[in-house]
């Protein structure tokens, strides 16, 4: 295996009865950075990340994390992996250091190492003052900063964080990149999973996930300049007599609307995609400023999930 | 490893101190059923209201109502006029026993063919009937100039409990019941309600092992347990009287055998529940044959045989044998070997069945 990969998965598959929930996932994801799964809820972000830490077996196709043959060898893995749940898993009746003194004992911290590790992470997520206070009753972002301090109590290789900042302010999602990336500097892989595109920007690289499959993958400025498709904005007055000029195009995939903008997808071969909407639009008697723009992440999304809602889906690149 | 499991008993110790209705409970449910036990479920029934009509007025048939009187079971309230008052005032609820003694009441005596005398019974109340039935067979007193009134020929002298307490016979049993119903519901509740809450799933991506954290979220119970037992007996020996015969060491460790077994039964409940109200409910589900069947309530010997055998299986039924048997008899704990036995291979079995159903995954 690749010593470069911290996770390498072939055909990664699990199903509930019938339905599959990852369908055939490959993935080959570098160590010491930010890897980001990007995906609808249910599109098999979460249970990928449990197959990936030994929390379920796959019902097909074969995982290497950190160079243990999962399910396999995951009470190997148990030391190197730090995980952080989509919901609040620490005590709620327990205070901020007698949650991160148990967690540390579970993971066989002897009792200097313990007051060491648990002083440092109470400084670096600024628990320092939360020490007694029970965890039940903090806000979402405290909890967060605790759950990321026993997430990393051991030092792990390996953190895998799904949805983290769900329940969080943007404020406090903000700083809880900055502790990623500090985490980062230091060596730690980062899995993470997110339904947010300023998140998913933040990523070194960004899997997107859509019904189980993994649908576009690469660093997220390339899933930007390689998209599979032309992006034209659309500024007019009368935005709504401009959508419905634009509503029978075959050639437009996808319209979004950003206030008084609309935002459209057309395939790719189309010509002169930009003159084409122009020319719509002045047939229509509609007044606009027309100019081609960059794909954002959230066309790539659009794209990559195959233009939910429209008739046939477009091939995505892989 | 004893650092994880001591770091699990800690937080399961902190938890519970600080879930005030679970404390509450612990203290609770021993004191409640105690005195719901040990004085409302009374089996030796005394001083029913009774009337008595008497059309005799002969100092025979005084005498035995002064008799009826003086054996505690009735207690004789107004007299009544006639049998059809006797009748109003039971349907009314007044009277559970009514006494009527005929204007011929000497000459059915001499006659002795017929009875002598009526007892009329509220049939509607369980226990009362059986009760009436020991009134009947108090004899007529001797006097002079009767006979042909046989007296008992055998005196019945009850061993153990010569008083015939229902409060000595079922405080003992209470420890076991107690012990049942506390133990699974909290143990099965505690580790339920980790997968509810998602902290297992937190747990299984830690190196601790099944065995280490069931170790550490059960011990704490067994003190728990034990605690329980010590109130029972205090509690038992101060508002009942209630002696202990035979060693305390050996009661404590046929109750820490017991803990054990019913903890394991949490356990197995544990994994086949999903949310704390399946597990109360499973737990329900497990404890009531445990009181109609153990021997608790009603004599073991009286059940039909597929009961006997469901009763086999039932760890109270055994807990309750060797408690009444070191409590009541003295007995030492080696001589009850078979319950131990049978107390021992239901724990070894709950905890083979326990860890082939807990997997560290969430399969």
């Amino acid at each position: 295996m690749n010593a470069a990969l911290a996770i390498s998965a072939t055909g990664l598959t699990r199903r509930f009865g019938k339905v599959t929930a990852v369908d055939g996932v490959d993935l080959a994801i570098p160590r010491a950075g930010i890897y980001g799964f990007l995906g609808p809820n249910g599109s098999g972000k979460s249970t990928t990340i449990r197959l990936l830490c030994g929390l379920l077996e796959p019902s097909a196709g074969s995982v290497e994390v950190l160079g243990h043959v999962m399910p396999r060898d995951a009470e190997r893995l148990r030391r190197q992996l730090g995980y952080m749940t989509q919901r609040f898993s620490l005590w709620d009746d327990l205070t901020v250091a007698e949650n991160l003194e148990f967690m540390a004992r579970i993971f066989g911290l002897g009792a200097a190492a313990r007051r060491r590790r648990i002083a440092a992470l109470a400084d670096e997520y600024d628990l320092g003052r939360l020490l007694r206070q029970r965890a039940g009753t903090m806000s979402g972002g405290q909890r967060q900063r605790l759950a990321l301090a026993a997430a990393t109590l051991h030092e792990p290789e390996l953190l895998l964080l799904d949805e983290p900042t769900s329940a969080v302010d943007p404020q406090s999602r903000r700083d809880f990149w900055e502790s990623l990336f500090a985490l980062v500097h230091r060596g730690t892989t980062i899995l993470v999973s997110t339904h947010y595109m300023d998140e998913a920007e933040r990523c070194h690289r960004l899997a997107i996930l859509a019904e189980g499959r993994l649908v576009a993958e690469g660093a997220p400025r390339d899933l930007m300049s390689d998209i599979a498709a032309a992006v034209v904005e659309i500024e007019a007055e009368d935005v709504t007599a401009a959508r419905a000029a634009l509503a029978d195009d075959e050639k437009i995939r996808s319209i979004a609307q950003l206030g008084t903008r609309l935002h459209a997808l057309l395939d790719l071969d189309t010509p002169d995609p930009q003159g084409r909407i122009s020319a719509r639009l002045g047939g229509a008697g509609v007044t606009a400023r027309v100019q081609a723009v960059p794909a954002s992440l959230e066309d790539v999304f659009v794209v990559a999930t195959g233009f939910r809602g429209s008739q046939a889906p477009v091939p995505v690149q892989h | 490893m004893l650092d994880r499991i001591s770091a699990v008993m800690v937080k399961e110790v902190r938890q519970l101190a600080r879930d005030r209705l679970t404390f509450a409970m612990i203290v609770g449910i021993p004191l409640m059923q105690m005195l719901l036990f040990g004085y409302a479920i009374n089996f030796d029934v005394r001083d029913l209201r009774a009337a008595v009509v008497d059309e005799a007025g002969t100092s025979l048939s005084r005498a035995i109502v002064a008799d009826l009187q003086a054996s505690g079971i009735v207690a004789i309230l107004a007299p009544s006029a006639g049998v059809a008052d006797l009748r109003r005032r039971m349907s009314a609820g007044e009277i559970s026993v009514g006494v009527y003694i005929p204007p011929d009441f000497e000459r059915r005596v001499l006659d002795g063919t017929r009875p002598a005398a009526q007892l009329l019974v509220d049939g509607s109340e369980p226990m009362v009937d059986s009760v009436a039935k020991g009134v009947a067979a108090i004899p007529l007193p001797r006097r002079a100039g009767l006979y042909g009134t046989p007296a008992p020929v055998f005196e019945v002298r009850p061993e153990y409990n010569p008083e015939r307490r229902t409060a000595v016979q079922i405080v003992p049993a209470l420890i076991g019941m107690i012990l049942n119903m506390t133990m699974v519901i909290f143990t099965s509740a505690a580790i339920v309600r980790e997968r509810e809450r998602g902290n297992l799933e937190l747990l299984i991506t830690t190196p601790i092992r099944s065995g280490e954290l069931m170790a550490g979220k059960l011990l704490p119970y067994v003190g728990i347990g034990l605690v329980q037992t010590t109130l029972v007996l205090f509690v038992g020996s101060l508002l009942f009287d209630v002696p202990v015969n035979g060693s305390y060491l050996d009661l404590y460790l046929a109750a820490a055998l017991f803990i054990a077994s019913t903890l394991t039964l949490g356990l197995v409940i544990s994994t086949f529940a999903r949310t704390q109200f399946q597990a109360f409910q499973l737990a329900f589900f497990t404890m009531l044959p445990s009181i109609l069947l153990s021997g608790f309530m009603f004599p073991f010997d009286g059940m039909p045989e597929a009961a006997q055998w469901l009763a086999q299986v039932l760890p109270l039924t055994h807990f309750n044998d060797m408690v009444r048997g070191i409590v009541l008899r003295g007995a030492p704990i080696t001589d009850l070997g078979t319950q131990v036995a049978k107390l021992a291979a239901f724990l070894v079995a709950g905890l083979a069945i326990a860890t082939l159903r807990f997997r560290k995954s969430l399969d």
